[in-house]
């Protein structure tokens, strides 16, 4: 299989997580979107290093996946003490830093 | 100043050689004054009891002191009689700002007119404010202003003298305003006291060229430099010089009440009678004479200078004479008259050295007659419960004999009638009046003819004065039963009114002229383009005409004085109202500066507040505008993010390829 493959398959996913990201409301959701556009990234690294044959992208690619973990963490946490709060999930309600 | 400066001030030992044992003790004529002003003012209502005795024993011995002088002055050599000396000094960086005493012939007459009158109208008080429960802070203030009036005049430069002078403005101020709980004597003290500093800026920009120009202000030194002023580029002399003498001749308005700055003296008569007839009659407005008397020197390098003294003399002559002859306020008419009195002074000292002698020796001779009249005016008030309208008194000389035969005196003299003390004084300014300059004819007629005129006018206006008063029918308001005063305030009124008969006799035998004239510029006497005989007679024919017009329309026994003043013609009417001189103040001066400030408020409110408050008022929009963008609409941020993001990377690859 030839880098352009994946790097067509990383553009795709992309996309969904970027469109997802943009058009849902559930922050649990647009938070998956971020992952599967992390995910995209990862594998457009890992696509390049295979085809430079070093390991400069895969090194990124962790980077990437322990950056992802720690802000996960962090992301979920305020999502579950928003819940608590306000009993809401959606993004389109998080408006109290409004101008 | 160290300590040891002090004790050689306190001691005078650093009193030049020159000065005699009389002179150098003449301090003490300011500083006894002074200390007694002191001590009524802070010992308060402690010194109640005895605080006019202490008030009329300090001007006393001042007056001894100042004989004691006169005396030791005679008796030097009449070429060796300027004694000039230092009593303390300030040295800064060079620049000696020393304060000395001149004792000369001027100074010394002054002192002893300042002294004599100054005892007497003291006397007076004691007698007039008797009832006051605030006689002691009026004798503190009386005393003060001696002190000040002492220090004036025997400063030995122009900034000593401006010391003395603000020293007078401010006793001034506080004696027309002594009864300040009514409120409009309250404003007269104001009015004055703003007036005066008019002036003061005069003599503080004169001051200030003197000491660019020559570096010193002693008297000695600025003359000694305006002397050479030959020596100097023509047209900066004269630029320096006029300046200078206008500059003097401001202040000397704002003092003596002279035209354009005469408003405030009617108004001074707000204060109780014997200040105005200290004060506001016989000594401070007399400053002005003084201080361009003093200052002849530089006047005689100037014409211009000179010139607009004579006009400003000759114009506050006929003004005050004018305004004189319609005031039913007989205080107000006093007043008006010694401006007029003081506008002949002015008139004289622009005439020159000899012109400047006769202004001193009518400054003297004006002093004791004014003093007398007002001192009999306060006593005519006195007796007919503060009533100052002359409309309602009338055959008040077989009441008050005293009164009448004194306050007759003082008529006389300043009517110029011959011996009169006003005779040997007026009648000499008139004919120096028409005395020509060189290669300026047409001065000796208008300020001759002006002189001639302006006696005739007080001939009248003083005998209109002295027979609304004493003569005519009675027109006393209801329950009035005049008094003649008591002896405290009857005696001095009949030395006064000694001197109003015999002074004019007296200096004119003892040679005043020239006790005087090695005191002043070197004088050249001139002939006036009348013979002296028939201006005499003239002045004469006219004062009689003034006072004879003004016993038929209110002297005679049949003369009809209306208790209202009836309806006149506009000139009488201009005059009942001081020739509009308030309103043309409030027209000329007080509206545009309310304008001028009224304008520039709008002005700073508008631009300079109002460019801070645009410039915040377009941030606040900018604001407004960029915070619609910050919608809490986290998906839009997102979509902006990507929108960026897109962007960027648009730019970067049309950059690379």
């Amino acid at each position: 299989m030839t880098v352009s493959a994946y790097l067509l398959l990383a553009s795709v996913l992309f996309v969904i997580g970027t469109a997802t990201v943009l058009l849902r409301r559930n922050s649990i959701i647009v938070f998956m979107g971020i992952e599967l556009m992390l995910n995209a990234a990862n594998l457009a690294f890992l696509a390049f290093s295979r085809m430079w044959g070093n390991l400069d992208g895969q090194l990124a690619a962790f980077f990437v996946m322990v950056v992802a973990a720690a802000e996960v963490v962090v992301g979920l946490a305020i999502i579950v003490s928003l819940f608590r709060t306000r009993r809401t999930v959606s993004v389109d309600d998080e408006n109290l830093m409004r101008h | 100043m160290t300590m040891t400066d002090t004790l050689i001030a306190a001691g005078a030992l650093n009193v030049s050689p020159a000065a005699s044992p009389a002179a150098s003790v003449m301090w003490l004529v300011i500083a006894v004054p002074l200390a007694s002003a002191a001590v009524l003012l802070l010992a308060g209502r402690r010194s109640d009891k005895w605080g006019h005795i202490l008030g009329v024993a300090a001007p006393t011995v001042s007056f001894l002191i100042a004989a004691w002088g006169l005396f030791d002055l005679l008796s030097r050599p009449a070429n060796d009689r300027i004694q000039d000396f230092d009593l303390a000094w300030w040295l800064t960086n060079g620049i000696d700002l020393d304060f000395g005493l001149r004792v000369d012939q001027l100074s010394l007459t002054f002192v002893l007119l300042v002294t004599f009158v100054g005892t007497l109208i003291h006397v007076y008080s004691v007698a007039y404010m008797g009832h006051d429960p605030d006689r002691r802070r009026f004798f503190a203030y009386l005393n003060f202003f001696v002190a000040a009036m002492l220090l004036l005049v025997l400063a030995n430069s122009y900034l000593v003298l401006f010391v003395g002078w603000e020293g007078v403005g401010l006793a001034s101020y506080l004696l027309i305003g002594f009864w300040n709980q009514r409120i409009e004597y309250a404003v007269a003290a104001k009015k004055a006291f703003i007036a005066n500093r008019i002036g003061d800026v005069g003599l503080l920009l004169a001051m200030m060229i003197m000491f660019s120009e020559f570096g010193t202000l002693r008297f000695g030194d600025v003359f000694a430099a305006i002397a050479g002023v030959a020596s100097w580029d023509p047209g900066h002399a004269t630029v320096i010089c006029t300046s200078i003498g206008l500059a003097l001749l401001l202040a000397a308005c704002g003092k003596s009440a002279q035209f354009p700055l005469q408003s405030w003296l009617g108004d001074a008569m707000a204060g109780p009678t014997p200040v105005s007839a200290l004060i506001h009659a016989a000594t401070m407005v007399t400053a002005g004479v003084y201080l361009v008397v003093r200052s002849g020197p530089i006047f005689e390098q100037t014409p211009v200078a000179r010139l607009v003294v004579l006009i400003v003399g000759a114009v506050t002559l006929l003004f005050g004479a004018i305004v004189g002859c319609a005031k039913d306020d007989m205080k107000k008419a006093l007043a008006a008259s010694t401006m007029s009195q003081i506008g002949y002074m002015m008139l004289a000292a622009g005439l020159g050295p000899v012109g400047a002698i006769f202004a001193i020796m009518h400054l003297v001779t004006h002093g004791f007659f004014k003093a007398g009249l007002f001192l009999g005016a306060g006593s005519v008030m006195h007796a007919m419960k503060d009533q100052v309208d002359m409309r309602r008194f009338g055959r008040l000389d077989k009441f008050m004999r005293l009164t009448w035969l004194t306050f007759m005196m003082g008529w006389l003299a300043i009517l110029g009638v011959p011996p009169f003390a006003g005779f040997f004084s007026k009648d000499k300014i008139i004919e120096q009046a028409f005395v020509p300059p060189p290669d300026a004819l047409w001065q000796a007629w208008v300020f001759g003819a002006v002189a001639l005129l302006g006696a005739g006018l007080t001939a009248f206006y003083m005998s209109r004065l002295f027979f609304m008063v004493f003569h005519g029918q009675a027109r006393w308001t209801d329950d009035q039963h005049p008094h003649e005063s008591p002896p405290l305030m009857t005696g001095p009124m009949i030395v006064l009114a000694v001197g109003s008969v015999s002074l004019g006799l007296i200096l004119t035998l003892a040679g005043f002229d020239d006790y005087l004239a090695p005191a002043l510029v070197q004088a050249h006497h001139g002939e006036p383009v009348l013979n002296a005989y028939l201006i005499m007679a003239l002045t004469f024919v006219l004062v009689l005409a003034g006072a004879g017009i003004a016993w038929l329309k209110f002297g005679r026994a049949s003369a009809v004085v209306p208790e209202l003043p009836p309806a006149a013609d506009g000139l009488v009417r201009a005059a009942r109202a001081d020739l509009y001189q308030d309103e043309f103040n409030h027209y000329a001066l007080v509206v545009p500066g309310q304008t001028l400030v009224a304008v520039t408020t709008k002005t700073d409110d508008a631009v300079v507040d109002g460019a801070v408050r645009g410039l915040a008022w377009v941030f606040q929009g900018l604001g407004g505008l960029l915070a619609r963008i910050q919608t809490g609409f986290v998906r839009s941020y997102a979509a902006a993010m990507l929108a960026g993001a897109i962007l960027l990377m648009a730019i970067v690859l049309a950059v690379w390829i």
